[in-house]
């Protein structure tokens, strides 16, 4: 039995406007120890999938669809049994480590916070603990920095706390939502590093979150691509890579700027924008900005189809996607 | 991906229950103000005393003062007094209190400070205490009383603004215009002014409730507004010495000073809602 | 640290320089011979002069000033023209009366603040937080001089449980004044309480919306652990500046309240002491308030840097 089952897992917020889907028929599954990478522009639902695992959507989301952690259904569980999941069986790192962190508490007292309330720890015990946590996600001078308040660290020391914190207790599961965008790029490459050797070390779970395809090929052992709100190839990291099938991952993949393309090179773009939550269309998201766009795909949803070894699909127009690999779907 | 912004001024307008009942209260609030200029259902001015005292009556809807003045009468009108008083007040917080505002914001340095600790330091002055002592250099009166509730609204603006402009200044298509040479002047016309207005008519609809209310309280001392000119702080104070005769007519004036105060404060939660829905966010 | 309080006193101590100034220039101003005030209008120019001299006035204005400041440091504030006696023994008697109700306001309206702020917070949206909205808009509306009248007829003349204006004097005992006292401390407390209650939950709601609130849930603590271990002490920041705002503004604006329940405070010696042309009651009274609201937003400085360690670091 995988760690964690996602079935068909739907988010919608409900606001002024209408009822807007963030998340639709979401299929996720990770083994212990796997790392699983997320990969999608701003606004393809990546977080909200996030936040839905935690149980930490806004006042205005519901959930429907089944999150099987151990074979609990997650969303089943009342808020109390929930708060003993967070931070102990599930930890989550965000993407802001200057803002994600209580400015009028000491770093030490906030890595103590998880301790103290899941182990069960004493104040002096749970001290010794968060220096060694300290130590591990290599801050320097763990003994002086545990006094230390948010504001006197930088991001990329601060998001070193926010790892520490996330993994005082040993989850099973690490959530890392773009957890180095808003970092210097010299940092990044040492956070990701940090986590990869905790996660190893721990025998952790891993979902690592990005817009970021660099990000998600080194550090990953199976991707999800999501659109719209929907997974719309998904497969092992090498499957993915080595041959991108759905439209959507060729865009991405051909929108990224690369070196030798030469000065009068223009940059290749997807044409269009993310649609509009509230007027989704009723089959493929990405219809509207599909090069391979027809009938069948405004009004079905594809279901996903298995090319080989569990890398899967979904699309209507597979073979002629497959066919523009090598020409490029787009110029 | 974006929720739709299909959301019109006017479905705002119309969704906002505040803005909706602040607005029209207010706008019955005017239209009293309007009416009472040309027609009062009984007499304002003239005092009759064989007229005192009377209880409500289709004649009177709600009786009669210790003068026999209608006191339906005497409300209406006093809502032109009170709105006199906080659109004048107002307007010269406003425009005296954005320009040093702007000013500030703009030319930084020492005249910031000059301007910021002026009005700092009016804020030592309690509110009150400043209009009375304003009213007793200049004399009682409406007139007085308006300039020293505004000359209170001077610095309250000119911090609001001086605060959100220098938000704006240190956006980056403001540094863009000013990399591209446009002088200060025309930058605050164009680009600072305009992204400032929502929350300056905000500010001045509260403020405006506040001067009504201080009006209120100048005139209950005798401060403000004189006789014979109707004003619903002064008939507060005529009415308290016979509270216990005509308890009554203690509540009709400062039900009315409470109605409008109340529009108002709505009306500037609505606007909030309806000019810029970042400033309400979903309270 | 040092460097933050340092700066802070000297700004403290630049305004009440400034303040002085101020009024005593107002007053300068104002027309109105004291002498004249005094004597009466029939009164001979002699009479008016001799009189003059003996009070001071006919001091060129910057000496009249250094005297009123080192009479200040020294303790000393002079007599009242109009009723000569000792400054001090005026404004003692008046503030026997408003210093007390300003303290039972004070704590009324922030106990009701707090619980009604915290309680709408808490339960955002729903129809306990709307309707105490509702009410709160309502409190802010109201004169409080109004209030004060409303109050009178309802639980003085109606129930008779509280008096319906006065002051017996400590002289009579405790909670002989308090009673005098709770009526216009409700009318107070009810305006000033309904502001900090709106505060007090908007800046709740616009913590709850901080991302480190969302890193505590996500550590496993509940809606309510979150509300007290890590909202408040971040929202009580502003609230904070508010209430001192408050209670500096209690003390001046309890002038129109003691009015309504014949309460001889500090607001009517100052009124008083305006028609009077009694200018020396004036300019030291008002010095004293303005005085009182600074040190008051000094010791609110003061605890912002003990509750925001961001502004220890900082010379803010």
């Amino acid at each position: 039995m995988p760690l964690l089952e996602v079935n068909n897992l739907t988010v919608s917020l409900d606001i002024s406007a209408g009822p807007a889907r963030a998340v639709r028929g979401l299929n996720l599954s990770l083994e212990k120890g796997e790392t699983l990478g997320i990969v999608g522009e701003s606004g393809c639902g990546k977080s909200m999938t996030a936040l839905a695992l935690m149980g930490l959507l806004p006042e205005n989301g519901t959930t429907s669809g089944k999150i099987l952690l151990g074979g609990e259904n997650l969303p089943d569980k009342s808020e109390a049994e929930m708060c003993q999941i967070r931070g102990n069986r599930i930890a989550m790192i965000f993407q802001e480590p200057m803002t994600s962190l209580n400015p009028v508490h000491t770093v030490g007292r906030q890595i103590m916070e998880p301790l103290r309330l899941h182990r069960g720890l004493s104040k002096a015990e749970a001290f010794t603990q968060a220096v060694r946590l300290l130590d591990r996600v290599g801050l320097p001078n763990p003994e002086e920095r545990v006094h230390a308040y948010p504001h006197q660290l930088s991001g990329g020391q601060r998001q070193r706390v926010m790892i520490a914190i996330a993994l005082s207790c040993s989850p099973d599961i690490l959530i890392a939502d773009e957890p180095t965008t808003a970092l210097d790029v010299t940092i990044q490459d040492q956070i990701l590093e940090l986590i990869q050797s905790l996660v190893d070390e721990e025998g952790m779970a891993l979902i690592l979150i990005s817009h970021d395809l660099g990000i998600i090929a080194e550090n990953t052992q199976k991707v999800a691509v999501m659109y719209g709100g929907t997974v719309v190839e998904s497969g092992t990291t090498d499957q993915i890579f080595a041959h991108l099938t759905h439209p959507y991952t060729q865009g991405l993949f051909a929108a990224m700027p690369k070196l030798g393309t030469g000065r009068n090179g223009r940059l290749v773009t997807i044409a269009g924008t993310v649609p509009d939550l509230i007027n989704l269309p009723a089959g493929c998201t990405f219809t509207d900005r599909c090069p391979l766009a027809s009938d069948i795909c405004q009004n079905t949803a594809p279901a996903p189809s298995d090319m080989q070894d569990n890398h899967l699909v979904a699309c209507h127009h597979l073979a002629e996607a497959i066919k523009g690999q090598s020409k490029g779907l787009y110029k | 991906m974006s929720i739709s912004s299909s959301n019109s001024f006017l479905s705002r307008c119309a969704h906002s229950r505040s803005f909706v009942v602040g607005g029209t209260i207010t706008a019955f609030l005017l239209l009293c103000a309007l009416v009472s200029l040309f027609w009062t259902p009984g007499e304002v001015i003239d005092i009759v005393i064989k007229n005192r005292f009377f209880p409500p009556s289709s004649a009177h809807w709600l009786g009669t003062d210790q003068f026999g003045r209608d006191i339906l009468s005497l409300l209406m009108s006093g809502t032109q007094n009170s709105i006199t008083v906080g659109v004048v007040a107002v307007s010269i917080g406003l425009f005296a209190g954005v320009s040093l505002g702007l000013l500030a914001s703009a030319q930084r340095g020492w005249i910031e400070e000059m301007i910021m600790r002026f009005s700092d330091f009016s804020f030592a002055f309690p509110a009150i205490l400043s209009a009375i002592m304003i009213t007793a250099i200049l004399g009682p009166g409406g007139v007085n009383s308006i300039i020293a509730i505004g000359i209170y609204n001077i610095p309250v603006f000119a911090r609001l603004t001086r605060g959100s402009a220098n938000a704006i200044w240190a956006r980056e298509y403001v540094m863009a215009a000013r990399a591209s040479g446009k002088d200060k002047f025309r930058i605050t016309i164009e680009h600072i002014l305009p992204n400032i207005l929502s929350i300056l008519i905000v500010q001045a609809t509260i403020q405006f409730a506040i001067a009504i209310l201080a009006e209120a309280a100048l005139s209950y001392l005798g401060l403000g507004t004189q006789p014979p000119f109707p004003s619903w702080g002064r008939m507060l104070n005529e009415a308290q010495t016979l509270m216990f005769l005509q308890p009554m007519q203690a509540v009709y004036p400062g039900a009315a000073i409470a109605f409008a105060v109340f529009g108002l404060n709505l009306l500037g939660d609505g606007l909030r809602d309806v000019l810029d829905p970042r400033l309400s966010r979903k309270r | 640290m040092s460097v933050f309080f340092a700066k802070r006193f000297l700004t403290l101590v630049a305004t009440l320089i400034g303040a002085s100034i101020v009024i005593f220039t107002v007053m300068e101003i104002l027309p109105g011979d004291p002498a004249l005030v005094i004597l009466g209008i029939g009164a001979t120019d002699e009479a008016v002069l001799t009189l003059t001299k003996e009070l001071g006035l006919d001091q060129p204005p910057i000496d009249r000033y250094f005297s009123w400041i080192g009479g200040i440091l020294q303790g000393e504030l002079g007599n009242s023209y109009a009723y000569k006696v000792p400054v001090w023994e005026l404004v003692g008697r008046a503030l026997q009366i408003t210093i007390p109700l300003a303290i039972l306001s004070m704590i009324l309206s922030v106990t009701l603040a707090l619980i009604v702020g915290l309680y709408a917070a808490a339960n955002h949206n729903k129809a306990s937080d709307v309707s105490l909205m509702g009410i709160s808009q309502l409190g802010i509306s109201v004169p409080n001089f109004w209030l004060a009248v409303l109050l009178i007829l309802f639980f003085a003349v109606k129930l008779q449980w509280f008096p319906a204006g006065g002051f017996p004097g400590w002289e009579e005992g405790f909670w002989i004044n308090i009673r005098a006292l709770i009526l216009p401390a409700i009318a107070l407390a009810t305006v000033q309480g309904a502001i900090l209650a709106r505060i007090t939950r908007s800046s709740v709601l616009d913590v709850f919306r901080e991302d480190f609130v969302r890193t505590a849930r996500a550590k496993g603590l509940s809606q309510r652990s979150t509300l007290w271990l890590h909202v408040l002490r971040n929202a009580m920041i502003p609230v904070l500046t508010v209430m001192g705002l408050q209670f500096a503004n209690l003390l001046a604006g309890t002038v129109i309240v003691e009015n309504v329940f014949y309460m001889p405070g500090l607001g009517s010696v100052v009124l008083k002491a305006i028609n009077n042309r009694d200018t020396i009651v004036v300019e030291n009274v008002v010095l004293m308030l303005a005085a009182m609201v600074v040190i008051t937003n000094f010791i609110v400085d003061i605890l912002y840097a003990v509750i925001d360690p961001r502004l220890k670091a900082h010379d803010i």
